[in-house]
């Protein structure tokens, strides 16, 4: 492999706290051999040039809650669908949701994931795990096995833990195993047949709701039995102002534990869902403008670490009913960063918090050494044009599944190019 | 038949999904077409030719006597060819979606369909895929557009008027598209609205739809003109949402103590059907001078023979 350099570009690393215009190098196995200022055409006459003036270069994006359809649903998305979808918008690395079919909730399903996607995938797959056999919230799942075999992580995925007593033992072998624990946060009972949000506009749309309470329950008591064990402990996604009101006081006791959000709930509110878009029937649901803008300032100030994209494919078929009984979940790996960088555009977020928070901040917490432009790491970056106006259209998604809860949303910033072991596998 | 004013006032859709999107002059103009059909509906010979040729399918997946006879009546008078769907017996059960039901009923090329659904947004559903007029019998628990539109038909026959009225709509409005339609369409014309019932079965947001809320009867019902009475499910009287059906009757359902505190000369509603016993006192609700229960039942044809006769003329 020919030696590449990226020159002229503005290079965002907040790994490294590096915000500079310069180039990166990346050597002839695909790692970063130099960066920053010294990087410039006449020092690297050696290697192909990309000359990525008035673009910005980060880390690839690793996205922390991803469905992929394989095994079981195929016809959603499979690893080579979800590559080509991901690639598109600078995403480099996806942890996978455990909610395959069969589940992985055993060796062998998890060989079998890992296998396909070393074969069919061109990104970077890092497999999650169910906490407990048949996600059903009872018996824990060989965490001591599987991380050996290579989950990088454990969660029941779209259900959560309900029994108090199964989750402290949870935290308690999971300390033992030293995994981490991600949990989907929402109370079957409260949230039963739940579809939208709990306010005007579920009582006007004739909806039953999932009120904010199903969240801040589990958080609660997930933090509490937390106090414990100290295991390396995750929320998935949080939706509500209130439940960042728990995140904090437990931050303010010393916890350390770490949060993630949707871009969806940071882009979107309960209006956006009209009459019955199904495309938006979301879970968690999208909640008011209110706890939308409280969740960017979560963002802000720390207390959210991730934002992922819940990327969740779903076939027409399965959209194509009445709101109460379409399926939830939007695919959305493609347009993570440009809705992200709307939130910059717009003033809510600065550059570098978001960056982080797509990169190196879901990195350290799922341990993996990418999302990051170090010397000596995986070249994976993603090239994009901060301001290029564009139209999200339907027609041009590359997942297999378009359901799209953005569809013709004017957008802007667009990412140009994405590299992955040094590869350039998306160009535009 | 209608004033020459009213004829000019275009009806501006295909479709009659709900209340709320509905302008006044829109549902004068209902309410005028229907007291013509009141007296029709009177004499010997109620037969009309205004929809020959029409077909208009009723699909019903939810059981019903009333509205589907009523619908049933209104078509047949007009002069339309009406096919009832029993969706009990149909592929629907065998996994067929609606939008597929939809498409198969849409090849037939009726001109009007009539659904009724389990669950709230399916009549808009239906109408996106359908070339016809799609008229909402009710949809889950957000709009009966019909039995909202009969009642304050029935409350104009017997007040004379709307505006000014203190109208207060009793029981579940937790689990109630009437409710719902009628707070849209009382408050269009006027109306004070007011909603009483147990807080397990009031939504939590409700006073966002300009009404007031009261889970006192004796206080909600202070002053009021009309009293509408709900169907309370006997299901959710078995701790889920009240204790008993005794407890029920002791503070939420209408009697002659309660009535005390609304005007002298308020009047009882309910959509039917009633569950005497629970929500109402059974003595009360055959009460000549109190009830117009039946009435609701006979304005119930008319206004939707005017439903159907506008949409139709919309349509041309």
């Amino acid at each position: 492999m020919k030696k590449k350099a990226i020159i002229n570009t503005r290079i965002l690393d907040p790994r490294n706290n590096i915000d500079e215009i310069g180039g990166i190098l990346i050597n002839d196995i695909g790692k970063i051999e130099a960066i920053g200022k010294k990087v410039t055409k006449e020092n690297v006459s050696n290697a192909e040039i990309y000359d990525c003036k008035n673009k910005v270069s980060i880390p690839g994006i690793i996205d922390m809650r991803v469905f992929v359809g394989e095994p079981g649903f195929e016809y959603k998305e499979n690893f080579r669908t979800l590559s080509q979808a991901a690639v598109s918008g600078g995403v480099t690395g996806v942890a996978t949701m455990p909610n395959t079919l069969p589940l992985i909730d055993n060796v062998s399903t998890l060989d079998f994931v890992k296998r396909r996607s070393r074969d069919k995938s061109i990104i970077k797959i890092f497999p999650m795990a169910t906490l407990t056999k048949g996600a059903k919230g009872l018996d824990m799942t060989e965490f001591g096995l599987l991380k050996l075999r290579g989950a990088w992580g454990f969660t029941d995925g779209t259900q959560s833990i309900q029994s108090n007593k199964v989750m402290d033992q949870i935290f308690n072998y999971g300390k033992n195993t030293d995994i981490l624990i991600i949990q989907f946060a929402q109370d079957n009972e409260l949230s039963e047949n739940g579809m939208i949000n709990d306010s005007l506009q579920a009582t006007k749309l004739g909806l039953k709701s999932i009120p904010e309470s199903a969240e801040q329950l589990i958080i609660e008591r997930d933090l509490r039995l937390l106090e414990n064990y100290n295991t390396k402990y995750h929320i998935a996604l949080i939706s509500s102002k209130k439940s960042l009101e728990i995140i904090k006081n437990a931050k303010d006791r010393g916890l350390k534990f770490t949060v993630g959000v949707s871009i969806n709930n940071l882009s979107l509110n309960e209006n956006d869902i009209g009459d019955f878009k199904t495309f938006l029937k979301l879970s968690p649901p999208l909640r008011s403008e209110e706890d939308r803008l409280a969740l960017i300032d979560g963002v802000k100030q720390g207390l959210i670490n991730v934002i992922v994209s819940d990327h969740k494919p779903e076939d027409e078929e399965s959209k194509r009913l009445t709101f109460q009984q379409a399926t939830t979940g939007a695919s959305g790996i493609e347009s993570l960063l440009s809705l992200g960088l709307e939130l910059v555009h717009n003033g809510s977020c600065d550059l570098n918090t978001l960056i982080n928070n797509l990169t190196s901040s879901p990195a350290k917490i799922l341990g993996i050494r990418n999302g990051t432009l170090s010397v000596g790491s995986e070249a994976d970056i993603a090239v994009f044009d901060l301001d290029k106006p564009w139209v999200f259209k339907k027609e041009n998604i590359k997942s297999k599944s378009k359901n799209t809860a953005i569809e013709d949303r004017k957008l802007q910033g667009k990412v140009e190019k994405t590299f992955i072991n040094g590869d350039l596998v998306f160009s535009e | 038949m209608a004033t020459n004013k009213l004829q000019a006032i275009k009806f501006n859709h295909t479709h009659l999904l709900g209340i709320q999107y509905l302008s006044i002059p829109e549902v004068n103009l209902i309410l005028d077409e229907s007291l013509a059909f009141v007296d029709l509906n009177r004499q010997e010979n109620k037969k009309l030719k205004i929809l020959n040729g029409k077909t208009q399918i009723n699909l019903f997946f939810e059981n019903s006597t009333r509205t589907l006879s009523s619908f049933e009546l209104a078509g047949k008078r007009l002069g339309a060819d009406v096919m009832n769907m029993n969706v009990a017996q149909s592929a629907i059960k065998k996994g067929e979606t609606l939008i597929d039901t939809a498409m198969t009923l849409n090849a037939m090329h009726p001109d009007i369909l009539v659904i009724r659904h389990q669950d709230s947004g399916a009549a808009n559903l239906l109408s996106q895929k359908v070339n016809c007029s799609v008229i909402n019998a009710g949809d889950g628990r957000r709009e009966h557009p019909t039995q909202a539109l009969l009642d304050v038909m029935t409350i104009k026959m017997k007040k004379g008027k709307i505006e000014g009225l203190r109208v207060a709509i009793c029981g579940d409005i937790l689990h109630s598209r009437v409710a719902r339609s009628n707070i849209y369409l009382l408050n269009m014309l006027g109306a004070e609205v007011r909603v009483i019932g147990p807080s397990t079965l009031m939504p939590k947001y409700i006073e966002g739809f300009g009404v007031k809320s009261f889970t006192n009867m004796e206080q909600g019902l202070e002053g009021c003109d009309i009293i509408m009475m709900l169907r309370m499910q006997t299901e959710r009287m078995d701790g889920s949402y009240m204790p008993s059906t005794r407890e029920y009757y002791e503070f939420f359902a209408l009697d002659y103590k309660k009535i005390k505190n609304a005007k002298s000369d308020a009047l009882i509603m309910h959509p039917g059907p009633m569950n005497r016993g629970i929500e109402i006192d059974t003595n009360l609700a055959d009460d000549i001078n109190r009830s117009i229960i039946v009435q609701q039942v006979e304005m119930g044809v008319a206004v939707r023979m005017a439903v159907l006769k506008i949409l139709m003329e919309a349509k041309q």
